[in-house]
């Protein structure tokens, strides 16, 4: 047993209201540059529908994430060693920016320098790459809402057959939630896998998966690799660049931006301890719906000795210990395991996990005439209704809607209870006993996912200095460009910000001011 | 045999600065620009044009880059003593020759015509790229020009008597301008373009070709790594400190 410390998130999908807080606070933190305009670190994508970049889940095309070869085998779907280096010169499963959207600026300056007219200027849209006027066609979440769903949501690699026409035709009685999505700080990377040159990697002490700005060459065979579309190329330097799990704000203990900035309250942050000698074996594991056990079989429980004994010897320093067993995420995931993660079939063992929500069936009951306060009705419709369990199936368990459902009956006796006690009555237990929990258990979720305040929801240790006596936030501006003066001491970390002037309509894309 | 200063100062002079400069700019670049060490990748702009043109420009350059070090480097007196005659080596050389020139041609033809032709590419160039297309095209198509004139079209000009002896001649030490300064124009200005290219090599994107990673194929899939310690030394780069590796 190698036990080793992973940062984890988990995100309770019936408090998001799509309100793109998170996307926006986290644009702001880390892609408000030039070459990673397009670039979302954190978006939030309207279900059903597309994604970001368009249909990234349909990984026939794309080829992210792993597969297992006739011998049951762990490959990467892009191919192997040899196959990777022979596409260098040209990527065949790369998106291209069409896949994305061509980013704009507005011609702001009209406002102001337009001459007198009848007319009130405006500020016209213009492609940050070209300085041309262009239209503004796509987004990082263009169906916002199910906008377009008749002709974009049919299209969502999840949908299938006559789900995609009921959700293209019946869109006002469809379902439809919203899904933020970041990187997943794999157990088993596929993006770092794929790099050729060794400039990905995870971190040993908390698991968060980055890119080497200095070491990486350009090779963007990640880009490919990851099934979520998560690591971008940088346009401007060549680069490839991804989700930091905002390490400088990990490493000091706070949440990640995206996290902070939260307004539905909706993300846990916490530790979680794994075996890393059973990822392989895990992430091989043959039938994709075993998937989910067998990445929960490599969590380790912090409060059994052997456990702990084996992580002090791995050097996970006793604070950490603590806060593994305060840990939301552990408790969602492990405990009363009502998180999901997000496309176990990719087989990178994905380390950002979602509680289903549970307003699509309750939508599906309205529809039906049910009363959705009701369990019973809610039940009928989890164990009848084939939309959407199954489309949340196919999203969070390889396409077994059973483990969906259990995870939806739950939470449907948990607010039925809940419901009850608040209400001042008794509460029946036995629609609770049904699946699984205790009343003391059913408070003990309920003020997880109810009422936790931030302390309860972030359970974030701060890294130890005497493992990294120099921290990227002490004492200091973490955040420099590499034109800036006094940059060169190389004690700052440089974000790969170009020297360039940011442009203006008169020097568009890499033209020198 | 009488040597000119013109050729002294363009097969002496020119080729040790240029090989100076390729020499003490790359270990410069290295140390001071592993940020700017890259491919600088464009295929998210432009992947059409860039899927056929760049393998057709790679396969052909190792090739061609092959060609020319058995062509140059190795001594003709070598070859016949493996029982290869100069007629079969001319005409390998000839027929392989043309088709990987041809192949790289083609390709860097394909790549200079998406940086002109798309707009988006065009204002992603910067000035290195302007120096090196134009300075890569020269030398490309002056090397297939000088091929085609004199040994496929032409009576055969037996390069390896005489700019081969140069060529040898530069990294013993003992360097002989008088061996290619009467070798055909075609030829004299392709080994002089050669030269430029080296020179201008380490402060281009060329220096990718240094990276090539071939030990991705021996290394494990999942890479760990500790946190950066203060005043550990880096593995590679300038600078020593752990904030100087640039994480995105």
């Amino acid at each position: 047993m190698r036990v080793m410390a992973q940062i984890a998130m988990v995100m309770n999908l019936d408090k998001c209201i799509g309100c793109h807080t998170c996307s926006v606070t986290c644009k702001q933190t880390w892609t408000n540059r030039t070459g990673v305009e397009y670039a979302w670190f954190n978006n939030v994508e309207t279900k059903p529908g597309v994604g970001y970049p368009r249909r990234y889940e349909d990984q026939e095309q794309w080829k992210g994430g792993w597969a297992l070869d006739r011998r049951g085998r762990l490959v990467l779907r892009s191919g192997g060693r040899v196959r990777r280096l022979l596409s260098l010169f040209s990527n065949p499963d790369l998106p291209s920016l069409e896949d994305y959207y061509e980013p704009v600026t507005y011609d702001y300056d009209n406002l102001i320098s337009a001459p007198a007219g009848p007319d009130m200027p405006v500020a016209r849209p213009r492609s940050v790459l070209t300085g041309r006027p262009t239209g503004i066609t796509w987004g990082a979440n263009w169906e916002d809402g199910l906008g377009g769903a008749p002709q974009n949501a049919g299209a969502d690699p999840n949908l299938s057959g006559e789900w995609a026409e009921k959700v293209r035709f019946e869109f006002e009685q469809t379902f439809l939630f919203h899904l933020p999505r970041l990187c997943e700080h794999c157990l088993n990377p596929a993006c770092v896998s794929a790099c050729p040159s060794g400039a990905m990697y995870k971190r040993v002490e908390d698991g968060i998966v980055l890119a080497d700005q200095d070491e990486c060459r350009g090779w963007r065979m990640c880009v490919t690799a990851c099934p979520y579309k998560k690591v971008y190329v940088n346009h401007a330097t060549g680069k490839a660049e991804k989700c930091t799990f905002c390490f400088p704000r990990i490493e000091a203990g706070q949440p990640t931006v995206c996290s902070e900035t939260c307004v539905g309250r909706l993300r846990y942050l916490g530790l979680l301890l794994y075996d890393a000698d059973r990822v392989g074996e895990a992430a091989a594991t043959p039938d994709e719906k075993d998937l989910l056990d067998a990445q929960r079989g490599v969590f380790l429980d912090p409060f059994d000795p052997e456990v702990v004994a084996a992580a002090r010897e791995s050097g996970v320093p006793e604070d950490w210990l603590d806060a593994a067993r305060r840990s939301p995420v552990h408790a969602l995931v492990s405990k009363y395991k009502v998180a999901l993660p997000l496309h176990p079939e990719y087989r990178t063992l994905p380390m950002v996990w979602y509680v289903p929500p549970l307003s699509p069936v309750l939508d599906a009951v309205d529809a039906a005439g049910g009363d959705q306060d009701d369990p019973d009705h809610v039940f009928a419709a989890v164990t009848r209704l084939r939309i959407p369990l199954e489309y949340l199936a196919e999203l969070f368990t390889a396409g077994d809607a059973d483990v969906v459902g259990g995870v939806l009956m739950k939470l449907t006796a948990l607010r039925s209870y809940m419901r009850e006690r608040t209400l001042g009555e008794e509460g029946d237990e036995s629609a609770l006993e049904a699946v699984g929990l205790t009343a003391r258990e059913a408070e003990d979720l309920h003020r997880l996912l109810a009422v936790a305040k931030y302390a309860d929801r972030y359970v974030v240790p701060a890294a130890h200095k005497e493992d990294a006596a120099l921290f990227a936030t002490e004492n200091r501006c973490p955040v420099e460009t590499s034109g800036a003066p006094g940059s060169g001491d190389g004690r700052r970390v440089l974000l790969g910000i170009p020297a360039l002037r940011r442009r203006t309509t008169d020097t568009p894309a890499g033209g020198r001011p | 045999m009488n040597v000119s200063a013109t050729d002294l100062l363009l097969w002496v002079a020119v080729p040790y600065v240029c090989l100076a400069v390729f020499a003490v700019g790359h270990v410069w670049r290295y140390r001071q620009d592993q940020f700017g060490w890259t491919s600088r990748t464009s295929q998210l702009l432009e992947h059409r044009w860039l899927r056929w043109g760049s393998p057709l420009f790679h396969l052909g350059a190792f090739m061609v880059i092959a060609g020319h070090v058995v062509g140059l480097a190795v001594p003709a007196s070598w070859t016949e003593a493996v029982g290869v005659d100069e007629h079969a080596y001319h005409a390998t050389a000839v027929w392989a020759g043309s088709v990987a020139g041809l192949a790289m041609v083609a390709g860097l033809g394909m790549l200079c015509a998406r940086r002109l032709l798309t707009r988006r590419i065009r204002l992603g160039t910067d000035r290195s790229d302007k120096v090196l297309f134009p300075l890569l095209s020269a030398t490309v198509l002056l090397g297939i020009t000088a091929t085609a004139a004199h040994n496929v079209l032409g009576a055969g000009y037996d390069y390896r008597s005489t700019v081969s002896v140069w060529f040898r001649g530069l990294f013993t030490l003992s360097p002989e301008p008088g061996a290619i300064a009467g070798a055909p124009l075609l030829f004299r200005l392709h080994a002089l373009t050669a030269c430029l290219l080296f020179a201008a090599w380490p402060f281009t994107r060329l220096v990718h070709v240094w990276s090539a990673p071939v030990g991705y194929l021996v290394r494990p899939y999942v890479v760990y790594r500790r946190r950066t310690v203060a005043g550990a030394p880096r593995r590679r780069g300038a600078g020593a400190a752990p904030g100087g590796r640039r994480t995105v």
